[in-house]
C-alpha cells in the first residue's frame, strides 16, 4: 500500500460555464490530519461534494487506495471506506443515539453493541444512549455525528466543519478527539477556526477562486505572503467571512 | 357520415372539451404554483360549480338566460368562498406540508361527494343552456363540376357549444391579464417565487393562499358551470375531471399557465379524434401511462423547461 | 428495546394472535365473518405499512397489487379451474412482479411526483381490467368457482374454515413484519424514511432497499387480495379502483402509520365505522372523508402510534 491514501488529478467542476473548481491537484497521506481552508467561496463545499461522491466532477480523476472512484456513487464511496459528517447537523432525529450509531456499525456486521458502546463512548455521548437524536443540543448534535463517522471505521474521515456551533470547552474535547484518532485514521478537517486548524492539522491546503493557492505544513502556510494577502492578511485568525 | 366530416365534428367536440378542461386544470395548475398544493378535491369543485348551477336555476325559476347568467356568478362564488373555508379551517393548519395536504384533500374530496349526495342525490340533473340554435356546417366536395359545399346529415353543433369555446378564450386571456398586469396577480407571482421573501416583504401570504386556493375552486366551478348545459350535473361527475386535469397538468409542466392550456388543447382534442380510431377506455389507459411516464423520465413537463 | 421490553411486545403480538384465533369459536356468525373479512383485508394494510409507515413510500396506487393478486388468483379458477393453493400462489407472484416493474420506474420520482406516479399506473391497472371485459367480466366482476374455493376437501366458503385460513394469512404477515422491522434491512428502511442522503452516506444503496420494500409491500398486498377472491369468492374491478387505494392509506393512518399493530387496528375500526354508517346512510363514504381530514389535522401518529407516544416507547 502507498502512503497516498487519496488524491486527485486535474479535478473540475463548471456550474453552467461557472468555474467553481479547477484543476485541482490534490493528495492526501495516511494517517495525517489535513486541513481544507479558504475563504467563503473558495470551491471547499464543491470539492469536498466530489470527494464523497454527491458531485460528479466535469473533467478529472480520483483515487482512493490505489483504486479509481471517479465514477462510483456516494454510497459505493462510503463502502470503500470513505466517511462523512455533514456541515449541516444530519443525525437521525427521531431515532436514540443508539440506533443512530448503530445503523452506521451494522453494515459491517461484527459485534454492533460494542462498536456503538465505544464510538458513543469516545465522542462523549456514552451516557446518552436511549436519549432521542433530534432531543440533544446542538454540540451534542455534532458530537454523534462524529461517532456515527467512527462507527463505520472508515480509512477516511470527512469532517466538514465539525467544530461550527460548538462551545469553547467543547471545541476543546473535540481537538483532544482528534489527536487520539490520528492515530488509527486519516482525517480531512474543512474548517473555518484556525486556532483548531493550526493546532491540529499536519498540513494545510488553502483553495482560493476553486483553485488550490498553497499547499504545505501549519508553518509554511502561515508565513506564504501569498495566503496573507488572499486570505489571512486582513484580520488574522478570525478571517473567516 | 363521410370520414372528413367526422372528423370535423370530433374536432369540434374535442374543442368544447379543451375549452372546460383548460379553464378547471388552470385552476389546478394555479394552485399549484402559488401553493405547491395538489388539490385531490379539485374535481368536486367542478362538480359543485354543475350541483349550484342546477341549484341556482330552480330556485331561480325565470328565464333560461337569466338563470344561467345568474349561476355562471353566482356558482363560483358561493364554490370559491367554500374552498377559502376549506383553506383556513384545514389546509393553513398542515402548514401546507405537501404530502400531509393530499391526504387531507383527498378526505375533503369523499366529504364534499359525499354530502352532495345527501343533499343532491344520485340523479343526473340537466339545466337549460341560455340559447342552443343548431348550426349546420358545410363540407367541400370534389364533384363532376368542381369543387362544391354541401351539409353532411348530422354534421352540426350548437351556438352554445361555440360559446363555451369562446367563453373559455376570454376566460384565459383574462386571467393571464390579471397575473401578469394586476397588482395582486403581482403579489400572487412573488408569492409563487418565495413565500418567505414574500412575508419580508409585507405581503399576506397566508391572505394569498386562502385567495389562490378560492380563485382555484371558482375555476373549477366555472367550467362546472359551463358543462351542465351539455351534460347533466351528477355527484360522481368530478373524477373523471380531475384525471383528465391531472392529465393536462403534468403534461403542461407542473404549475405553469401557459404549458397547461396548450396542454388542455391537446388532450382535448386528441381525446375527440384518438375516439374515433379507439374505444375511450383504451385512449384513458394510454392517457394515464403516458402521464406517469412523462412525471418519470420528463418531471418538467412535455414543453416545460428543466429548472436548475 | 435491546433485551428487557423486547418479550413483552413479542407477547402482545402472540397475544393478538391468540385471542384471534380463540374469538372464532366464541363470536357470533356476523362478527365472525366480519372479522374474517378485516384479518385478510389487515394483511393488504400491512403490506401497504411497509411501503408507507416504514419506509416513507406514500403511494395512492397500491389497489393495483391488491387486485394483481386478487385477479391473478381468481382468473386462474375461472378459466383454468386452477385449485386454491397454486391459484393464491400464482395471484401473489403476479403482484410481485408488478410491484418490481412499478417500483424500478415510480422510485426514480419521490414525494408528490411518486404519489401521483403510483395513482396513475394503478389507474392504468384498473382502466385495463375493464378494457379486456371478456376475460375479466369489467364492471359486473365474476364469482370465483367453488374447485378453487377447496383446501384439502374443505369448502373455504364455510365460516370456520374461512375465519382459520383468514387468521392464518394475518398471522404470517403481522410476524413476519413484527420480524422484518427489528431485522437490519427493516432499520434501514426507518432511516431511509427520516432522512435518505444520510443512509446513502453511510453506505447503503437506498435506490436498491425501497425498491426491495416496495416488492415486498405488494407481494404482501397481493398475498391479501389473492385470499380475498379465494375465501370470499367475488372478484370485480371496484377492488382496484383509486378508493381501495386510499382505503390502505386511511386504515394504516387510523391506524398508526410505522407500527407493527396499526394497520390491524386501523382496518377493525374503520369497518365497525363504516357498517354502522351504512345502517344510517348510503353516504357512508362520508365518514371516510371525515376521519382523513380529522387524522390528519389532529392526530397524524394514529390509535397505536399515540399509544407509543405516550404509554410504551418500544412499541415497534
Amino acid at each position: 500500500m502507498s502512503d497516498v491514501i487519496l488524491s486527485t488529478k486535474g479535478l473540475s467542476k463548471s456550474f453552467d460555464g461557472l468555474r467553481a473548481n479547477h484543476d485541482i491537484d490534490f493528495e492526501l497521506y495516511r494517517h495525517e490530519v489535513h486541513a481544507l481552508i479558504g475563504p467563503n467561496g473558495a470551491g471547499k463545499t464543491t470539492f469536498v461534494s466530489m470527494l464523497i461522491g454527491r458531485l460528479r466532477p466535469t473533467s478529472g480523476v480520483m483515487t482512493f487506495e490505489g483504486r479509481d472512484v471517479t465514477g462510483l456513487g456516494a454510497a459505493a464511496r462510503v463502502k470503500a471506506g470513505m466517511a462523512y459528517t455533514f456541515q449541516i447537523t444530519s443525525v437521525f432525529a427521531k431515532l436514540s443515539c443508539h440506533e443512530n450509531v448503530a445503523l452506521a456499525a451494522r453494515r459491517l456486521g461484527g459485534d454492533v453493541e460494542a462498536e456503538v458502546a465505544s464510538a458513543l463512548e469516545r465522542v462523549g455521548l456514552g451516557g446518552r444512549a436511549e436519549e432521542i437524536a433530534g432531543d440533544l443540543s446542538y454540540g451534542h448534535q455534532r458530537l454523534l455525528e462524529i461517532a456515527m463517522g467512527l462507527a463505520q471505521r472508515p480509512a477516511l474521515l470527512i469532517l466538514d466543519e465539525p467544530t461550527q456551533g460548538l462551545a469553547e470547552s467543547e471545541i476543546a474535547g473535540f481537538k483532544a478527539l482528534i489527536r487520539a484518532l490520528a492515530a488509527e485514521t486519516t482525517i480531512l478537517l474543512i474548517e473555518h477556526n484556525m486556532s483548531v486548524v493550526m493546532e491540529l492539522a499536519d498540513r494545510i491546503t488553502v483553495l482560493n477562486f476553486g483553485e488550490v493557492l498553497a499547499q504545505g505544513s501549519p508553518e509554511e502556510i502561515h508565513h506564504s505572503s501569498a495566503v496573507q494577502s488572499a486570505y489571512l492578511g486582513t484580520g488574522g485568525d478570525d478571517a473567516e467571512d | 357520415m363521410e370520414f372528413g366530416p367526422y372528423l370535423l365534428l370530433a374536432c369540434l367536440e374535442g374543442a368544447v372539451l379543451a375549452a372546460v378542461l383548460a379553464l378547471m386544470a388552470s385552476g389546478l395548475s394555479l394552485v399549484f404554483g402559488v401553493m405547491r398544493v395538489v388539490n385531490v378535491a379539485h374535481g368536486e369543485f367542478y362538480m359543485l360549480g354543475a350541483v349550484m348551477a342546477w341549484v341556482v336555476t330552480s330556485v331561480l325559476g325565470g328565464g333560461a338566460v337569466i338563470n344561467f347568467v345568474a349561476a355562471l356568478i353566482l356558482a363560483p362564488l358561493i364554490v370559491g368562498a367554500l374552498a377559502v373555508l376549506a383553506d383556513v379551517t384545514i389546509l393553513k393548519r398542515l402548514n401546507y406540508d405537501p404530502e400531509r395536504t393530499i391526504v387531507a384533500t383527498i378526505g375533503l374530496l369523499y366529504i364534499i361527494q359525499q354530502l352532495a349526495l345527501m343533499g343532491y342525490g344520485p340523479e343526473a340533473r340537466p339545466v337549460e343552456p341560455p340559447f342552443n340554435t343548431r348550426i349546420a356546417l358545410p363540407w367541400v366536395e370534389w364533384g363532376e363540376g368542381g369543387i362544391s359545399l354541401y351539409f353532411p346529415w348530422g354534421l352540426s353543433t350548437t351556438s352554445y357549444k361555440l360559446f363555451v369555446i369562446a367563453a373559455a378564450v376570454v376566460l384565459l386571456a383574462a386571467l393571464r391579464l390579471f397575473m401578469t398586469r394586476s397588482r395582486a396577480g403581482l403579489i400572487m407571482r412573488a408569492t409563487q417565487l418565495d413565500g418567505e421573501m414574500a412575508t419580508a416583504f409585507g405581503i399576506p401570504v397566508e391572505r394569498v393562499y386562502a385567495l389562490v386556493f378560492g380563485a382555484g375552486a371558482a375555476l373549477a366551478a366555472l367550467a362546472g358551470v359551463l358543462i351542465v348545459p351539455i351534460q347533466q350535473a351528477h355527484y360522481l361527475m368530478g373524477g373523471d375531471a380531475l384525471l383528465l386535469s391531472f392529465i393536462v397538468v403534468i403534461i403542461g409542466g407542473l404549475g405553469s399557465l401557459a404549458g397547461t392550456v396548450v396542454a388542455a388543447v391537446l388532450i382535448g382534442m386528441s381525446d375527440g379524434i384518438i375516439s374515433v380510431f379507439f374505444t375511450p377506455t383504451l385512449a384513458k389507459i394510454i392517457a394515464t401511462l403516458l402521464v406517469a411516464l412523462v412525471l418519470v423520465f420528463r418531471p418538467q413537463g412535455l414543453f416545460g423547461v428543466r429548472e436548475r | 428495546m435491546r433485551g428487557k421490553s423486547w418479550g413483552a411486545v413479542v407477547a402482545l403480538h402472540l397475544g393478538l394472535v391468540a385471542v384471534l384465533f380463540a374469538l372464532n369459536f366464541v363470536l357470533p356468525v356476523y362478527h365472525q365473518g366480519v372479522l374474517a373479512r378485516v384479518m385478510v383485508l389487515a394483511v393488504y394494510a400491512i403490506g401497504y405499512n411497509i411501503a408507507f409507515g416504514y419506509t416513507g413510500l406514500l403511494s395512492l396506487g397500491h389497489a393495483m397489487f391488491f387486485a394483481a393478486g386478487l385477479y391473478g388468483a381468481g382468473l386462474m379458477g375461472l378459466h383454468f379451474g386452477m385449485a386454491a393453493v397454486p391459484a393464491w400462489a400464482f395471484g401473489t407472484g403476479a403482484g410481485a412482479l408488478l410491484a418490481l416493474v412499478v417500483g424500478a420506474l415510480a422510485l426514480r420520482t419521490a414525494g408528490v411526483s411518486f404519489m401521483i406516479v403510483t395513482l396513475m399506473f394503478a389507474q392504468a391497472v384498473y382502466l385495463t381490467i375493464l378494457y379486456f371485459g371478456d376475460i375479466t367480466h369489467g364492471d359486473d366482476g365474476f364469482v370465483v368457482p367453488s374447485v378453487s374455493r377447496t383446501l384439502a376437501g374443505i369448502d373455504l366458503s364455510q365460516q370456520h374454515p374461512r375465519y382459520l385460513v383468514g387468521w392464518a394469512l394475518f398471522s404470517a404477515a403481522l410476524l413476519f413484519s413484527l420480524w422484518l422491522v427489528r431485522a437490519p434491512f427493516g432499520r434501514v428502511l426507518v432511516a431511509i424514511r427520516e432522512n435518505e442522503e444520510r443512509a446513502r452516506l453511510l453506505g447503503y444503496d437506498t435506490g436498491a432497499r425501497k425498491l426491495g420494500a416496495l416488492v415486498i409491500s405488494g407481494t404482501i398486498s397481493a398475498a391479501s387480495g389473492a385470499a380475498y377472491g379465494l375465501l370470499f369468492g367475488y372478484v370485480g374491478a371496484s377492488f382496484a379502483g383509486v378508493q381501495y387505494s386510499i382505503f390502505a392509506l386511511l386504515w394504516v393512518l387510523l391506524g398508526g402509520a410505522g407500527t407493527v399493530l396499526g394497520p390491524f387496528v386501523g382496518t377493525l375500526f374503520m369497518f365497525y365505522l363504516i357498517d354502522l354508517a351504512t345502517e344510517v346512510t348510503d353516504a357512508y363514504m362520508l365518514i371516510a372523508g371525515v376521519v382523513l381530514v380529522g387524522l390528519t389535522l389532529f392526530a397524524p401518529q394514529g390509535i397505536v402510534g399515540e399509544v407509543r407516544r405516550r404509554l410504551w416507547r418500544d412499541l415497534p
